[in-house]
């Protein structure tokens, strides 16, 4: 049996914390796919024409009834069969933000029907038209209503991301996993992944709240 | 006067909510600089002509222009789009329930219609802001979100809003309705201001006092139908028609 020694983990250090950046780039990246991609489903499904919505709606289905790691694998390993080569970073980009953005389209949906239907015919007294009226007036306030959910969607983003290890992206877990197989040393390098985890979560919490405040003072 | 082409013009405005209509073929004519008070029961059809003269209703029948242009052209998708939105550009609604934007700061409310629609610089559209903030009293409200406003000045945050956008005439539907009494009076002063500079104005109200101070013409709505209309000394105080009299009985005597 070995004791915990933790003195093991200084010449990995940077190694970690190129895995903890990489994290990082992945959350920022996936999570404004997510965000963006959830507004326009949501769009899209409550008010694109049927031809558009319903493959949209099959698609988020899809992503919503898949295991996220299976996804992962059509995406990187599957389209290749068919002469679609991602690099692994854009397909784990691409596989965890559409996965997010489906979660996030639902909830944005919900927040963009509960929009009193009086901010419409404000908008649209000016003489905004439809779209003018979505996107200075509608949607901005669905997000703002809604973003303590999609704040939540985005800390579990920060955590799958681990899921893309996987396919070989030299993030967090991965690098942990490297050093361990050199080292023989599980627990010590785990527990300094989920910690430093745990850091860059704090940030994420703390950014969210930054911007929870801001939107609390039109409230 | 009369030879003018009228500012405001409803033919024979039908409008069904399922099997009810509350519009039975309704016309109606507002000369430029005009102030007409629309009064009657709830239920009346008043709220639904007001909304049915920028196209929030669409009428099943019947006609309304604005200074000589047809609101609710037979046209398709886009274009009466484009169309209804320039249309609704010149005509100024204000709605009993304010609908500021929320997510907005008061000269944000103000200004967005002017820059977004008009190309206005945020300069020139924030000092037009301001000099109709100074208008109805609020300067010193300008970053203040609506949320921070008592409902008076909501209201007349929300009547600058309008008058931003230049408007040839006013919409106003029950635009007191939800204030508290002592509130009230400062959104009135803001119309009666409005009134004296010659503002083509359609107020739909249940303040006959008011509708007494402001209005050159008085119309008394009932059942989807134009029971009475006239000066409103003449209308308040030797109505012709029954069902205006006992109307007006209930609100006269309070």
């Amino acid at each position: 049996m070995q004791g915990l020694d933790f003195t093991v983990v200084a010449p990995y250090w940077d190694l970690l914390l190129i895995g903890a950046w990489w994290t990082a780039v992945l959350t920022v990246s996936a999570g404004a796919l997510s965000f963006v991609g959830g507004i326009l489903f949501a769009v899209i499904v409550l008010y694109a024409p049927k031809i558009v919505a319903y493959p949209v709606r099959a698609l988020m289905w899809v992503f919503m009834g898949t295991p996220l790691l299976l996804q992962l694998f059509l995406i990187y390993f599957g389209l290749v069969q068919i002469g679609i080569d991602i690099p692994a970073l854009a397909a784990g980009i691409v596989g965890l933000g559409l996965h997010f953005a489906v979660y996030n389209a639902d909830i944005i949906r919900a927040g963009i029907v509960a929009v009193d239907v009086g901010q419409t015919e404000g908008a649209r007294s000016i003489g905004f038209g439809k779209w003018q009226t979505l996107r200075h007036v509608v949607i901005p306030q669905a997000i703002r209503n809604t973003a303590p959910p999609i704040g939540g969607n985005l800390i579990a983003l920060l955590k799958e991301s681990s899921i893309v290890s996987v396919i070989g992206i030299a993030e967090l877990v991965h690098s942990a996993q490297l050093a361990i197989s050199e080292t023989f040393r599980p627990f010590e390098f785990y527990i300094t992944a989920a910690a430093l985890y745990y850091i860059l979560n704090l940030v994420l919490e703390a950014a969210l709240r930054r911007f929870e405040r801001h939107v609390e003072v039109s409230r | 006067m009369s030879t003018q082409r009228p500012m405001v013009e409803v033919r024979g405005a039908r409008k069904s909510f399922g099997a009810v209509e509350v519009l039975k073929g309704i016309g109606l004519s507002v000369d430029r600089g005009q102030i007409v008070a629309i009064i009657g029961p709830s239920g009346s059809g008043k709220s639904t002509l007001l909304r049915s003269i920028n196209h929030l209703e669409s009428l099943d029948s019947g006609e309304v222009w604005l200074d000589g242009v047809q609101v609710n052209q037979k046209l398709h998708g886009h274009a009466f789009e484009r169309h209804i939105n320039k249309v609704r550009q010149q005509m100024g609604m204000v709605f009993q329930h304010f609908n500021l934007f929320p997510h907005l700061t008061v000269i944000e409310n103000i200004s967005m219609g002017p820059i977004i629609l008009k190309g206005m610089t945020k300069s020139d559209a924030h000092a037009l802001a301001h000099s109709l903030l100074s208008k109805v009293g609020l300067a010193d409200k300008i970053d203040a979100y609506p949320s921070r406003l008592s409902g008076g000045q909501k209201q007349r945050v929300a009547i600058a809003r309008a008058l931003a956008m230049q408007p040839k005439v006013m919409l106003f539907d029950e635009a007191t309705s939800a204030l508290d009494p002592e509130l009230v009076d400062e959104v009135n002063a803001v119309m009666k201001q409005l009134a004296a500079e010659h503002m083509t104005m359609l107020i739909v109200t249940h303040e006959m006092r008011f509708a007494g101070e402001v209005a050159d013409r008085v119309l008394f709505m009932d059942g989807g139908v134009i029971v009475e209309e006239g000066p409103p000394g003449d209308m308040f105080r030797a109505p012709q028609k029954d069902r205006t009299r006992s109307f007006l009985k209930k609100y006269l005597s309070a």
